[in-house]
């Protein structure tokens, strides 16, 4: 386990990136080049960090980094780990790196077929629960009554659970995260890259613009996003389910923070009314309820995804 | 020593990409493509060919995987059809567009709705504006000697475009035929290990089309239009090299047969091309001073070529299996665009035939040919674009 001091002080995403004040995914991404260091190939398709790593001819980003189209980060990782593999360099590391449209929308055909073909790489969603970079469309990892530019007056669906979604392609790592936590967060990526196969992480990223916060509160945001269990941070590795700290501590709800203190900092929540609050409260809680569930099935289950 | 094959066109495809010592296979299934990937599944199961097979979840997976891998510095290939093709479509800008020499068998299929698994080429003439070279094929020797000759070409670094070999399904694709297939060191003489332009390196961290303002878009363009006219001077010369060690040229870019002293000059795509040749022996024994000129590349188009031809005939007819609706067939557009600006250019008729596979035999052709003779003869193209066979 990495300590801060043993953070690298390296910097492979360089000053005068384009990311708005307070960005969630470009914490992460400095943060994942602090726990991969810089024998990688980065795969970025159409999302915010098209326009954070900058134009031609400079860009902020300081390892090989492959743009490509929108759904496909997963097919162009395949191609690259092939070839590398062809080339005797498989001690490179490949990371796609998407946002939550690019991964749970028009990108997740590319990402299922690459994770059943045992795709050696690590698949990164940066989740800021929409379309950020055209301007806070809705997509499927927006939160029932969430603004956004597509859903004015909230959306009216939940948010599609990416994670499990992919472990029930049985992949030797999946893991949730958020750049609040960066501790978590990089160990999570030094695990994921000494395991073969498909490695998934999906990461709740803060989004000052798009969620309608002070640029300054983005750690706070994502630390009330996890400790009102909105978010939970855990990993699920060869089928074990463990929830990582400080969630493993809020198994007891009277231990979570009510979800409104942190939906009610978020200009995106404006329009929520008290029964939605009440609704979106029901729904973590049985949430934790199924959290509770897998943490005791994978701690009496030695099968590899006995229950996941 | 060489080795001849009795084969149907899709494994001869397989073949070439096995000589060509191909690195990265994405592939999806569709019909009439299918044969061709499967064959390679077995080279690279058998170990007969040392490459990594991507068994994609789509062809738009297909042309991305290919993308990615040529950008890490290996040899790729894939192969699809039709819809398969059409799904690429977005994929095909962007190989084009990052400069990267992939080649893809392309096996024609006619669009639907309503479904057709028969060949015509509204498939390919589709990504006509895609910034791949497109070649034709008449026969299966054309589809290996091509697809060898392509990967010669698309790595050139005057060129550093991708290509789609476009053969036409069921016609080629199922139909046996005998074809030479060169020694291998014969081959690895003629094409040299793989080059590109740019790879992704973690010694030389570079950003890969990434934004670009309009300050520069406008010029990225127009490297890709100077590579196109350097694939059109190339294409002649790499073909004729190949002719000269393996014993088969295919024309160039145009092939010709009896145009030299023709009053009529008939152009046709593909396979039409081969019965185009028997179609001009039948006439010129009834006298008629007709010849034939197969576009074998499509993209770079042989605008000189056909200029060439203009000054020596009197009349043009075109054989579309293909029609850009609302308009007329491709050819007829683009053989009509070539020669406008010259001094008394000859009439082109345009003639639409074969849509959806429907068979275009020689006599179909004879056909096409005294009836663009009697508007030579009138003086007057009586019809813009005439349907060839049309019921009702």
């Amino acid at each position: 386990m990495v300590t801060i001091k043993e953070l690298p002080k390296e910097e492979y995403l360089l000053k005068g990136h384009a990311a708005c004040a307070g960005c969630g995914p470009s914490i992460s991404l400095r943060l994942l080049f602090k726990a991969l260091g810089n024998k990688v190939i980065l795969v970025v398709p159409a999302c915010c960090t098209t326009v954070i790593q900058g134009q031609y001819p400079y860009t902020s980003v300081n390892v090989p980094l492959q743009n490509i189209l929108f759904e496909s980060t997963a097919a162009a990782a395949s191609g690259i780990v092939a070839a590398l593999r062809q080339r005797n360099l498989e001690d490179i590391t490949v990371v796609g790196w998407a946002g939550d449209g690019g991964t749970v929308d028009i990108g997740i055909q590319a990402l299922s077929g690459a994770a059943e073909r045992e795709t050696n790489f690590i698949y990164i969603c940066y989740d800021n629960e929409a379309y950020g970079n055209t301007g806070m469309q809705r997509s499927g990892a927006t939160p029932y009554g969430a603004w956004t530019t597509t859903t004015p007056s909230g959306k009216r669906e939940r948010k599609k659970d990416m994670a499990l979604i992919m472990a029930a392609h049985r992949i030797p790592y999946v893991a949730t995260a958020c750049p609040s936590y960066p501790l978590d967060f990089v160990n999570k990526l030094k695990k994921a890259k000494e395991i073969k196969g498909t490695k998934y992480i999906h990461i709740l990223a803060p989004c000052p613009t798009g969620w309608r916060y002070d640029s300054s509160k983005t750690v706070e945001m994502g630390r009330l996003a996890v400790l009102t269990g909105l978010w939970a941070l855990f990993e699920i590795e060869y089928g074990h389910f463990k929830l990582n700290p400080p969630s493993d501590r809020l198994l007891d709800k009277s231990k979570r923070k009510p979800v409104k203190e942190y939906l009610s900092l978020q200009g995106r929540f404006r329009n929520l009314r008290e029964d939605d609050l009440e609704r979106i409260q029901k729904w973590v809680d049985e949430d934790w309820e199924y959290y509770s569930k897998l943490t005791s099935s994978s701690a009496s289950d030695s099968a590899p995804y006995g229950k996941i | 020593m060489a080795q001849v094959l009795i084969d149907t066109a899709n494994h001869i495809a397989g073949y070439a990409a096995k000589a060509a010592r191909v690195k990265v296979v994405a592939a999806y299934p569709i019909t009439p493509q299918t044969t061709i990937v499967e064959k390679i599944a077995e080279f690279v199961e058998s170990g007969e060919m040392s490459a990594e097979y991507i068994r994609v979840e789509s062809e738009h997976s297909a042309m991305v995987a290919c993308i990615a891998a040529a950008a890490t510095g290996v040899r790729t290939f894939t192969a699809t059809s039709a819809h398969g093709l059409a799904l690429m479509h977005e994929a095909l800008h962007w190989a084009s567009g990052s400069r990267l020499p992939i080649v893809m068998a392309v096996v024609n299929r006619a669009m639907g709705a309503p479904w057709s698994i028969w060949p015509d080429f509204s498939d390919s003439l589709s990504q006509r504006d895609t910034g791949w070279i497109q070649f034709y094929c008449a026969d299966n020797q054309e589809v290996f000697d091509t697809i060898i000759q392509a990967y010669r070409l698309c790595e050139d670094e005057g060129v550093f475009l991708p290509a789609m070999i476009c053969l036409e399904g069921f016609i080629l694709s199922h139909t046996y035929m005998p074809v030479k297939i060169p020694d291998q060191k014969e081959i690895d003489d003629f094409l040299p290990p793989y080059r590109t332009g740019w790879i992704l390196d973690v010694n030389n961290p570079l950003s890969h089309a990434n934004l670009v303002s309009p300050e520069w878009y406008m010029e990225f363009r127009y490297m890709i239009q100077e590579a196109m006219e350097n694939a059109k001077r190339l294409i002649p010369k790499i073909d004729e090299e190949y002719g000269e060690r393996f014993g088969f040229g295919h024309g160039g870019l145009v092939e010709k047969y009896l145009c030299e002293d023709a009053d009529l000059i008939l152009f046709t795509m593909g396979t039409m091309g081969s019965e185009a040749k028997i179609a001009v022996d039948n006439l010129r024994k009834e006298g008629l001073k007709v010849g034939t000129a197969r576009i074998r590349v499509y993209r770079p188009f042989p605008v000189e070529e056909i200029v060439k031809l203009a000054k020596q005939a009197q009349m043009f007819a075109a054989i579309d299996r293909h029609i850009s609706f609302g308009m007329e067939g491709f050819l007829a557009t683009e053989i009509k665009a070539s020669v406008l600006n010259q001094k008394d250019p000859p009439p082109v008729a345009g003639f639409l035939a074969g849509l959806g596979g429907r068979d275009v035999t020689y006599a179909t052709i004879e056909k096409i040919a005294k009836k663009a003779f009697r508007w030579m003869r009138e003086g007057e193209v009586e019809k813009e674009t005439e349907w060839v066979d049309l019921r009702g």
